[in-house]
């Protein structure tokens, strides 16, 4: 029970993922998250929008289902499994958002700059929630992947559209920590 | 109730990134600092191990469930939508600290902020599928 409560190291993290990746291929599906977001559109009705959502979401019913247990799992993970959410940060990560003004900076998953009662209910902080999301499901959808689809399944599949995507993902992660950051705190 | 299993897997992977902090704002800022090997090494590491289950596919070691050949479904090409489609996602990514699959897993640790990024990203693949058909590929 105890290495269940404590953080898991990456090599325990990498390993898990890719066999999340065979589990998910061996089901017969292509692993992946961000179609989802299409699958969502759908059915929220955006076919009287485009006839690029016009698809039929019941064949994507398996990928639901995956992002049902997502859901689930988070619960599960935020209030039983991780009891410590301290981080352990490189010292100078910790000093650089201490000197932009972040607090709490060791001690949670998730800063209270962006995701705390007073950020999401300030009209900047909820532009910077919404903007990003809409960046990321557009950016997502025109890559043609995410992180699961292009950066693990695509590049261990040796894909070059992934290998450029994750090029691009990291030109703008690059300037959104860089550079957008500073400027936003 | 065939997709019982999809449903566990989800709940399995979101463990996994929970408890390797891989939906940690702080972690993906660390990472696009270069400032810690965490993140390089979980998604290396998956990567890596991947490749071989990759090969085991395409020489038919590994079938699927139903005795089929497993054969990853090829990716879009195009320089210009991977490129400035993935530095799209990177900025987004880059400042909410959250991707695709760890959206959904937030909504379990920070409810209300996951659910307008969540409402952002649905209006981002709307703005996409409109466009689609006029973006450069």
């Amino acid at each position: 029970m105890d290495f269940i409560l404590q953080p898991w190291a990456w090599y325990i993290g990498g390993p898990l993922i890719a066999i999340s990746l065979l589990l998910y291929f061996y089901f017969g599906q292509n692993f992946g998250a961000s179609t989802n977001f299409e699958t969502l559109c759908t059915i929220a009705g955006a076919d009287k929008f485009s006839d690029y959502f016009k698809k039929d979401w019941k064949d994507r019913d398996f990928a639901l289902m995956f992002v049902v247990g997502l859901i689930i799992g988070g619960f599960i993970s935020a209030y039983f499994l991780t009891p410590d959410k301290s981080i352990d940060l490189n010292p100078k990560t910790v000093q650089e958002l201490t000197d932009l003004g972040f607090t709490e900076v060791t001690n949670q998953y998730f800063p209270d700059e962006i995701f705390g009662e007073e950020a999401y209910f300030s009209l900047k902080g909820f532009l910077i929630l919404i903007v990003s999301g809409i960046f990321i499901g557009f950016g997502t959808r025109y890559a043609g992947g995410c992180t699961s689809g292009h950066a693990i399944t695509g590049l261990s599949n040796l894909e070059i559209p992934s290998l450029l995507a994750v090029i691009g993902f990291f030109i703008g992660g690059i300037i959104a920590t860089w550079f957008i950051i500073p400027i936003l705190f | 109730m065939k997709n019982i299993k999809f449903l566990i897997l989800g709940i399995f992977f979101a463990i996994v990134l929970s408890k390797t902090q891989a939906i940690s704002w702080y972690r993906f800022y660390e990472m696009f600092k270069f400032q810690s090997f965490h993140m390089f090494g979980i998604i290396g590491g998956a990567v890596v191990i991947s490749m071989i289950f990759m090969q085991l596919f395409k020489n038919g070691k590994i079938k699927d469930i139903n005795g089929n050949k497993i054969v990853p479904k090829p990716k879009k090409k195009g320089f210009v939508r991977t490129v400035l489609g993935g530095t799209f996602f990177g900025l987004g990514w880059g400042i909410s600290g959250a991707c695709a699959a760890p959206i959904f897993v937030i909504l379990g640790f920070k409810l209300i902020p996951a659910l307008i990024l969540l409402f952002g990203a649905l209006i981002g693949t709307l703005i996409y599928g409109v466009l689609s058909k006029k973006l450069p590929n």
